[in-house]
């Protein structure tokens, strides 16, 4: 049974690529493939080399899955060192290394201990330090923070674009989250049953989905072209898109699109008191309603703005086809995309 | 719903039901001293008679004949029940291979095999050692296939991709992690063996426990059969305890 199909991905030396889709879309399949430990058709080459007859010890390249799997009949110690010792390193140079990835991980009190009595994020910093301990070329890191909570996750996120940026080692990021991979990634290719649909920078593949695969799983996100920008301060621009004034957070650059998703639209009948600023009164076009959400689309400026809200929120409304609504969007839930 | 106290389930509470027995034993006996014709001596009385055949040499010579038994058919069953058991767990065309033939000889008794192996090998010191061998080896073998076998896969991937070779990771991976398995097999078959070498030695040799017991039958000597029957019973526990502390120290780290 094949799981990916006519698969040609590209991956820069000393880059952060993020490998991003839904569950069964092939992303550990073709870490696997790279890592050597899965049977293949087709060819895997680093740095020009092609490494389809190199075994898996062979190939320098560090594999991370999802469930950690840290040895648990070995310390934290005996773990990081298990590749080194397999790589027949020096003692010495094994006790110093191990030493190096302690500190780094902040695992040196922890040294003695097995993985049963190790929290969470412990674990995975130990794994990732086992991973790297051998300096291998690749780093392929298999949803390394699905079983985490959010602020271990955090932590361990920054930890390891520290360790990228630190090392420069390429690496290989499975995830299905989102947020993860415009936090992690240089680039991002999206798979979708085993094939790649797109291939960019996090942004491009937000702003710009090339089909509606990558449309739907992003979110289907309303996204608006825009024309002008003005700065108005505090990190803060006023910008035309579709016939609308929007206030955005702004880095600096000229914003090209703005984003946001359906489920960041708020919808009210009366004008909503506050300020005034990304609120716009529209009409009615469409009402689709789903299994557990409605969505809303709402003529506004140029452009139609499609809203999520619940089926109750949606028939305390009473909203139909022809009314009017006010649209209000959250600042801090728009995404710009700066030239 | 409220649970029990802990108190009620204390292990020195075990002790309570032997005690009550051996009271029982000791006094049923003598209460109905010549009705039973003697079929049941008081346990005092066995007690005595255990003593002096310790003090005789008698109970002393037996016994070693069937430990150096049980430890040459246990070891060796012990020894090639695992390796290959490892080889087949690991090796998935060594396994399909030689599943049909195992499974053939498998559901055959271990004392089944007598007849035959009296035939064979003529009645010996090596009968009941290789009876102990059959018995220790299908069992462990199946138990170590199943350990080596439940080792989750992303262990071995996760070291090989650290740079282990197939023997380092069938080494310091795959054994350790399938050894609370490779246990079980070999403290129940420690205890096995003890149980299958009473039964070879009643037919097939003259000396160790189980002939010492048949000679006793001949003569109906009870007291000298309920001995025997209490040292293999002892042997039997702590063979079997032997391991379970084995298996603790092995693994209570991580397990």
């Amino acid at each position: 049974m094949h799981i990916c199909r006519g698969l040609d991905l590209t991956i820069e030396d000393r880059e952060f690529f993020v490998l991003l889709g839904p569950n069964g879309a092939g992303k550990t399949t073709v870490l696997s493939v790279i890592a050597g430990l899965t049977a293949y058709q087709g060819s895997v080459f680093f740095n020009g080399s092609c490494m389809d007859t190199v075994p898996a010890e062979k190939r320098r390249v560090s594999y991370l899955p999802q469930n950690l799997v840290l040895f648990p009949h070995m310390t934290v110690v005996q773990n990081i060192s298990y590749g080194l010792k397999a790589r027949k390193w020096e003692p010495d140079r094994v006790d110093e290394r191990v030493r190096e990835l302690l500190g780094l991980m902040h695992l040196e009190q922890l040294g003695d201990r097995y993985p049963r009595q190790l929290s969470g994020g412990e674990k995975q910093r130990t794994a990732l330090a086992r991973a790297l301990a051998p300096s291998p070329e690749i780093l392929l890191l298999d949803e390394p923070l699905a079983s985490v909570d959010l602020q271990t996750a955090k932590r361990i996120r920054g930890l390891i674009r520290e360790v990228h940026n630190a090392t420069g080692i390429t690496t290989v990021y499975v995830t299905h989250n989102l947020e993860e991979a415009q936090e992690l990634g240089d680039r991002v290719a999206f798979l979708h049953k085993g094939s790649v649909q797109q291939v960019g920078s996090p942004s491009a593949v937000y702003f710009f989905p090339e089909n509606e695969n990558v449309a739907e799983f992003i979110g289907t996100p309303n996204i608006l072209e825009c024309c002008e920008c003005r700065p108005v301060g505090h990190g803060v621009a006023e910008v035309s898109c579709a016939g609308l004034t929007v206030l955005v957070p702004h880095e600096g650059n000229s914003i090209r699109r703005i984003a946001f998703l359906p489920g960041d639209v708020y919808l009210s009948t009366s004008k909503p008191p506050g300020p005034e600023f990304n609120r716009f009164v529209g009409e009615v076009v469409s009402i689709t309603p789903s299994r557990s959400t409605v969505h809303v689309g709402v003529a506004a400026g140029d452009t139609v703005i499609i809203a999520e809200i619940s089926p109750s929120l949606h028939t305390e409304l009473g909203l139909a086809v022809g009314d009017q609504v006010h649209v209000i969007l959250k600042l801090r839930r728009v995404r710009t995309y700066e030239e | 719903m409220r649970s029990l106290p802990v108190r009620c389930l204390r292990p020195g509470w075990g002790v309570v039901p032997i005690i009550l027995l051996l009271a029982l034993w000791e006094v049923v006996p003598r209460v109905s001293d010549g009705s039973g014709g003697g079929l049941l001596p008081p346990f005092s009385e066995v007690m005595v008679e255990g003593w002096r055949l310790l003090g005789s040499g008698v109970l002393a010579d037996n016994f070693l004949s069937s430990l150096v038994r049980v430890l040459a058919g246990f070891v060796a069953g012990a020894i090639t029940g695992v390796g290959l058991g490892v080889i087949m767990g690991w090796r998935e065309n060594v396994r399909k291979t030689l599943r049909p033939l195992i499974s053939l000889f498998y559901p055959i008794p271990a004392v089944g095999w007598i007849p035959l192996l009296m035939l064979w090998i003529g009645i010996n010191d090596l009968l009941p050692i290789v009876i102990i061998y059959i018995c220790s080896f299908f069992p462990v073998l199946y138990t170590t296939i199943s350990g080596v076998r439940s080792v989750d896969r992303d262990f071995i991937r996760v070291a090989r991709s650290l740079g282990a070779s197939e023997r380092h990771v069938l080494l310091t991976v795959v054994i350790p992690l399938a050894l609370p398995y490779i246990f079980t097999g070999l403290r129940l078959e420690a205890g096995m063996a003890w149980r299958v070498l009473a039964a070879a030695e009643m037919i097939a040799v003259p000396t160790g426990l189980g002939a010492l017991m048949m000679r006793a039958q001949s003569l109906i000597r009870i007291d000298i059969i309920i001995v025997c029957l209490i040292v293999l019973s002892v042997m039997c526990l702590l063979f079997e305890k032997l391991f379970a502390v084995l298996e603790s120290r092995l693994t209570r780290d991580w397990c």
